[in-house]
C-alpha cells in the first residue's frame, strides 16, 4: 500500500516541477555513458538467476551538490525546506543549511547535498530532464575501479570501500569530486555519500537480517542477497542494508543522490 | 509440550493462565480436567517460565529505566508489582581507543561497548524507544534475548540514523539476557561492539550484596596486528575464520585495570553480571584467587556452588557471586589464556582490606629450587660472563653447549650424537659437520632441506632453522658437537656466528 501511494504523489511532485523551467540543468558532458552490460549482482534479480542486465545508460559524473540543489529549489519553491508536503519530506529536510534558500557556513556549495527525501532527489533529477539510477545501474557502475569494469574481487577495492565504514561520519563531508574517476568516469560511487535509487523500495531486505532461511521471505530479493553464498559482497550489501532501512520521506547526514538517464551516446 | 501450552493459552487465554498459576504457588492444582494441568503443573521449585511470568497489565505511573554504562549496574528494581517501564536507548558510532594508541570506530549501544545495562522486573512492560544517532552511517536494530517475540524486537526496531523505532515487550521470563543488533551483516555489527545485558529480576528479586558489576567479554577483529598503533579497520576475514585480534572485557584493553579496576572490601560481598557479546568466542571466565559462592550459570534460575571457572556462551551471560576474605588484586580472565595474556583479555578487581593470614599466609618461604635447571644454568651463566669478560675458555663453552644440546639438538641427534640411519644425520665423527665449520654454522642459523652425504650415505631431510638460539649459544652448542662423540675440532665463537648470520640469505618467513 506505502509503495502505491508512493507511486501516486512521486507523479503529483513530478507535474508539479514539470511546469517550472530547468534550473541548473546539466550538461550531456557531466554525465558519463555506461552499458549496457550482464553482471553478477549481490541481489539475484529472480530465483535461480545471478545475473543482471542494464541497458546503455548515463550516469552523473559526480553526486549532486548543494549548490545545484540551491539552484534547484530557487526555481522550484515547492522543495523549500518551509515549504516542502511533510509527506515528502520530514522535518531534518535540508537542515544542514541555513535558510530555505541559502546554505551558510556549514554547507559548502561543492559538498554533495544531503538531508534529501527520495522524493525531493527524484523531483530534482526530473527538473533535469532526467531520474534516479536504478539500483543495477548504481551497482554495475560502483563495481568498477580506475581500470577495471569489476573490480570486485580485488580485497583491495573492499578495503577502500570498508575503510569508509571505519570512519564515524563527526567532521564535515568533504567536496564531490575529490576521489579518482573509475573507469567509467564517474567519481564518488564510494567513499563520501550514501545515494538514493529510484527502486530502493524493491531492495527490502527483511528488517530481520537473519530471516535469510523463511521461505516467506524469499519474495524480497534481499532475503537471498543475504544469503552466505554472497557474503564476500558484504560491503555492497550495507549499502543495500541502509537504503532497505529508509522511507521515502526519510534524510539522513550521509545520504545524498546523483541523476542517470536513458541511452547515454553510443559507444 | 509446546503444543499443549499453545493450546492452553488459546483456550483460556493469558489472563486465565495467570489466574490459575497464581492460585498454585509451587505445585500445580491437578482437580480441574478443563484446565489441562499437565501443562502448567510445576515441579516444586519450577519458576514455571514465562507461563507464569505474566503478572497482568502494568500498574502505577510508567517508569524510566535508569541505564549505566559498565561497569556498572542500576539500582535493583525494588517493586513488588507489575509496571510499564520505558527504556530510551540511544545507538551510537563511536571512534575509541580500543588499546593504548589504537583506534576503532565501535558501534554502540548508549556509547559504550558493552552497552547500557538495563534492569527491569519479571512481569514488567518494557516500551523501548531505538534511537540511532543522526551522524551514524549505518542503519541498525536491536534483538534482546529477554523478549519473547519474532526477531526479540528485531523485526521492529530496524532504524535509520536520525531516526526512533518503539516497541512493547513484556518480560515474561526472569534472568540474564545479551541484547545485541541484528542488522546485516550481523556478525560485524556485534563484532563492532554492538552488543550489552538486559536482566529481568525474578519478582522477589535478588539478595542484597556490597557490590554489583556488569563485565562483557567480546572479541575483535582489525586489519591490523595485536596493538598496532593507529585506526584499524574492522577485518571480515579474521572474523570469518574466527582468529580475532582482540579479546576483551567491557570493549577495550584496560578499562578494567589501573584506576578503572573494580574495587571492594574484605567482608563485602561481590555480585558479577558478566555477558560475552561473542560474535565467536566462548569465553572461560575465571578470577584468579577467587572462588565463586554461586554461579547462576547460563544467567538463568539455577545456581551452581563452588566453581572456579564458568563457561559463557557467545550470546550468554552469567551471574557470579563470592565473598571478599583476603585483600589483594584478583584477575579477571578468560581462562582460554593466550586470549588473556596476549589478546587482552584481562581486568582486576582489588580488595582493600586488612591481611588474613589465617585464610591466606602470603609467602612464608622463599628459598630457591631449581632442581636439574639450576646445574644447566649455572653452567650457560658461567660462559656468558666468561664471554664477556674475554676469558671464555673451551671447556667452558663445551658445558654450556651440552646444556642447550640436550633438548634443542638431542631429539634428533640423538644424545650421543649418532643421528638415526637413513633419517637424521649423525653428527658423531660426521665428514659434513667437521670439514666446513662455516657450513655447520649456516645449517644451524638456516636450517637444512634437501640432499646431503654425511659419511658414505645420503640424507634427504629437513632440519628447521633454529632462530630462538642467541649467537653465544650456537657457538657453545657447535663448540661441544665438534669436541664430543669422538670429534675433535677448534671451538666456535660468537662472533663468527654473527658473520654467518649477517652474510647469508634468511629463508622466507624465518626469524632473524
Amino acid at each position: 500500500m506505502f509503495i502505491e501511494h508512493q507511486g501516486w504523489l512521486a507523479g503529483v511532485a513530478v507535474a508539479s516541477v514539470a511546469t517550472a523551467m530547468p534550473a541548473s540543468a546539466q550538461s550531456p558532458a557531466s554525465r558519463a555513458s555506461i552499458g549496457p552490460a550482464t553482471f553478477a549482482s549481490v541481489l539475484a534479480p529472480g530465483a535461480g538467476v545471478k545475473q543482471a542486465t542494464v541497458e546503455r545508460y548515463a550516469l552523473d559524473r559526480e553526486p549532486v551538490t548543494n549548490a545545484q540543489f540551491l539552484a534547484f529549489v530557487q526555481a522550484h519553491p515547492q522543495w523549500q525546506r518551509d515549504r516542502v508536503a511533510k509527506l515528502f519530506a520530514e522535518p531534518t529536510y535540508l537542515s544542514q543549511w541555513a535558510g530555505a534558500t541559502t546554505l551558510g557556513d556549514k554547507a559548502r556549495p561543492n559538498q554533495p547535498v544531503t538531508q534529501v527525501s527520495w522524493y525531493a532527489a527524484r523531483a530534482y533529477c526530473q527538473a533535469q530532464g532526467a531520474r534516479l539510477p536504478t539500483w543495477y545501474e548504481w551497482e554495475y557502475a560502483a563495481a568498477a575501479d580506475e581500470t577495471r569494469s569489476d573490480a570486485r574481487q580485488d580485497p583491495v577495492w573492499k578495503e577502500r570501500i570498508l575503510g569508509w565504514y571505519a570512519q564515524t561520519s563527526g567532521g564535515a563531508l568533504p567536496d564531490v569530486g575529490r576521489t579518482p574517476a573509475n573507469v567509467h568516469g564517474v567519481r564518488d560511487l564510494h567513499g563520501l555519500v550514501w545515494e538514493w535509487v529510484e527502486d530502493y523500495t524493491g531492495l527490502m531486505v527483511s528488517s530481520d537480517s537473519r530471516n535469510q532461511g523463511d521461505p516467506e521471505k524469499l519474495k524480497f530479493c534481499g532475503a537471498s542477497a543475504l544469503s552466505a553464498e554472497n557474503r564476500d559482497e558484504y560491503a555492497v550489501l550495507m549499502r543495500v542494508a541502509m537504503l532497505s532501512a529508509l522511507e521515502a520521506n526519510y534524510t539522513t547526514a550521509n545520504l545524498g543522490f546523483r541523476c542517470a538517464s536513458d541511452g547515454g551516446t553510443q559507444p | 509440550m509446546t503444543r499443549i501450552t499453545n493450546a492452553v493459552a488459546a483456550t483460556f487465554g493469558v489472563a486465565a493462565i495467570t489466574a490459575l498459576v497464581s492460585h498454585a504457588p509451587g505445585l500445580a492444582p491437578m482437580a480441574s480436567a478443563e484446565a489441562k494441568p499437565a501443562a502448567v503443573a510445576l515441579a516444586p521449585g519450577d519458576t514455571g517460565g514465562s507461563l507464569k511470568g505474566d503478572f497482568g497489565p502494568p500498574k502505577g505511573a510508567p517508569i524510566k529505566a535508569v541505564l549505566t554504562s559498565p561497569p556498572h549496574v542500576p539500582p535493583a528494581v525494588n517493586r513488588n508489582y507489575p509496571a510499564k517501564v520505558i527504556v530510551e536507548l540511544e545507538v551510537r558510532e563511536v571512534e575509541k581507543e580500543i588499546s593504548e594508541g589504537v583506534k576503532y570506530t565501535f558501534w554502540t549501544f548508549g556509547g559504550t561497548v558493552p552497552g547500557s545495562f538495563i534492569r527491569v522486573r519479571q512481569g514488567d512492560t518494557v516500551e523501548f524507544h531505538l534511537r540511532n544517532h543522526p551522524s551514524s552511517k549505518m542503519p541498525h536494530n536491536i534483538d534482546l534475548h529477554g523478549v519473547t517475540g519474532p526477531g526479540g524486537g528485531a523485526t521492529s526496531s530496524f532504524t535509520a540514523p536520525g531516526h526512533e523505532s518503539q516497541f512493547t515487550f513484556k518480560a515474561l521470563n526472569q534472568g540474564l539476557y545479551v541484547y545485541h543488533c541484528a542488522t546485516a551483516p550481523v556478525g560485524m555489527h556485534v563484532a563492532n561492539g554492538m552488543y550489552g545485558l538486559i536482566l529481568v529480576e525474578p519478582p522477589g528479586g535478588f539478595p542484597k550484596v556490597d557490590h554489583e558489576f556488569y563485565v562483557m567479554q567480546g572479541d575483535f577483529y582489525t586489519t591490523g596486528k595485536y596493538r598496532e598503533k593507529g585506526l584499524q579497520p574492522f577485518d571480515m576475514q579474521k572474523a570469518i575464520d574466527e582468529n580475532p585480534t582482540y579479546v576483551l572485557f567491557n570493549g577495550a584493553e584496560g578499562a578494567l585495570v589501573g584506576d578503572n579496576a573494580l574495587k571492594a572490601k574484605t567482608g563485602e560481598s561481590v555480585r558479577m553480571y558478566i555477558g560475552n557479546g561473542g560474535p565467536n568466542l566462548v569465553s572461560s571466565f575465571h578470577v584468579i584467587g577467587e572462588i565463586f559462592d554461586k554461579v547462576w550459570f547460563e544467567g538463568g534460575t539455577r545456581y551452581q556452588e563452588n566453581v572456579q571457572t564458568t563457561l559463557i556462551p557467545a550470546g550468554g551471560s552469567a551471574i557470579a557471586e563470592f565473598h571478599a576474605e583476603v585483600p589483594g588484586s584478583y584477575v579477571l580472565v578468560d581462562h582460554s589464556l593466550f586470549r588473556a595474556f596476549n589478546k587482552g583479555a584481562l581486568g582486576i578487581l582489588k580488595i582493600d582490606g586488612e591481611e588474613n593470614k589465617l585464610v591466606y599466609s602470603g609467602k612464608e618461604v622463599d628459598s630457591v629450587y631449581l632442581g636439574d635447571y639450576a646445574a644447566e644454568q649455572g653452567v650457560v651463566a658461567a660462559a656468558a660472563s666468561a664471554a664477556e669478560s674475554g676469558t671464555l675458555t673451551l671447556e667452558q663453552q663445551v658445558k654450556a653447549g651440552e646444556a642447550r644440546y640436550t633438548g634443542t639438538c638431542s631429539v634428533c641427534h640423538q644424545a650421543n650424537g649418532a643421528g638415526m640411519e637413513g633419517v637424521f644425520p649423525p653428527l658423531a665423527q660426521s665428514d659434513y659437520l667437521m670439514t666446513d665449520k662455516k657450513r655447520s654454522i649456516a645449517v644451524v642459523v638456516n636450517g637444512l632441506t634437501g640432499k646431503v652425504d654425511v659419511n658414505g650415505k645420503t640424507y634427504d631431510s629437513v632440519m628447521p632453522p633454529m632462530s630462538q638460539l642467541t649467537d653465544d649459544e650456537i657457538a657453545n652448542i657447535l663448540t661441544y658437537v665438534r669436541n664430543s662423540f669422538g670429534n675433535k675440532g677448534e671451538a666456535v665463537t660468537a662472533a663468527e656466528v654473527a658473520e654467518v648470520r649477517k652474510t647469508t640469505p634468511r629463508p622466507a618467513g624465518a626469524a632473524h
